[in-house]
């Protein structure tokens, strides 16, 4: 999974950045199965591995800019460098945060009921849909708003415009 | 072989998020900036499930729901405007992307 995440970074072709991305998209699907988050694996490969991806890859042959990008030449004086520096400290934080918040994680799971454990994957979508549909109902149709916000805004933006028209 | 832990589990997400952000500052294709911007949500969305898991809570999972749509919308909306600006140039590159410099 982080081999495909590196060659989204290190591929120069578009195209092949893209397949590296479906590699590590599958990967986060396989550890959402490991999880025991049956339905967000199924939704993760339909959604991102099926529909974005191809998204990416239809624009990408639409425009016509699978040519190789020039990974030699730096862009600006020392931004890779930099990137690189600040990458790391980056990961630095993250890991400190990570292993502080580590002892905090096993005094806090005691506190909460242990309903997903031992759960089949029905059991598993069963919560998954109470919490959306009950908890949650109003922000699951925000969403679709959103959703149809962006399609709208989409067509709008990327339609040819015609002559003599607003 | 020994289950992973949960903490195996962030670290690898804290390597995703890592090379995501890299990739968005070393890049100038903005399509594949956009996805070291997957990457970077698919980090979070893997350290969700992976506390959702270990604190037993759905609704980490239910948030990781609600990330994938946003991401969706994000996405087409994104690559609407890289097609809307490609229609008018014919490089693609985000350093060349300074209209609105004053």
């Amino acid at each position: 999974m982080l081999v495909g995440a590196l060659g989204v970074v290190t591929r120069r072709n578009p195209v092949h950045a893209a397949l590296s991305l479906v590699l590590t998209l599958f990967g986060v699907a396989v550890h959402f199965v490991a999880l025991e988050a049956y339905f967000l694996a199924a939704v993760q490969i339909i959604v991102y591995a099926g529909a974005i991806v191809v998204l990416f890859l239809f624009v990408i042959m639409l425009l016509g800019v699978d040519k190789a990008e020039d990974l030699q030449t730096e862009p600006l004086v020392a931004q890779r460098w930099l990137a690189g520096v600040a990458g790391l400290g980056l990961l630095g934080l993250l890991v400190i945060a990570v292993s502080r918040g580590s002892e905090l994680l096993t005094t806090r799971a005691e506190g909460l009921d242990t309903s997903v454990a031992g759960a089949t994957g029905d059991a598993n979508i069963q919560q998954l849909a109470r919490s959306v549909f009950g908890d949650y109902v109003v922000a699951f149709e925000l969403t679709s708003v959103l959703l149809v916000v962006a399609v709208v805004g989409t067509v709008m933006l990327a339609r040819r415009r015609v002559p003599g028209e607003a | 072989m020994p289950e992973p832990t949960t903490l195996s589990y962030l670290v690898v997400a804290a390597l995703l998020f890592v090379i995501g952000t890299v990739g968005v500052m070393v890049r100038r294709n903005p399509l594949v900036m956009f996805m070291c911007i997957e990457l970077m949500l698919n980090a979070v969305n893997l350290s969700f499930v992976a506390l959702a898991r270990e604190l037993t809570d759905i609704n980490g999972q239910s948030i990781v729901f609600f990330v994938l749509v946003v991401a969706a919308a994000e996405v087409v909306v994104g690559l609407g405007i890289i097609v809307a600006i490609m229609r008018n140039r014919s490089s693609l590159s985000a350093d060349d992307m300074a209209e609105l410099r004053g």
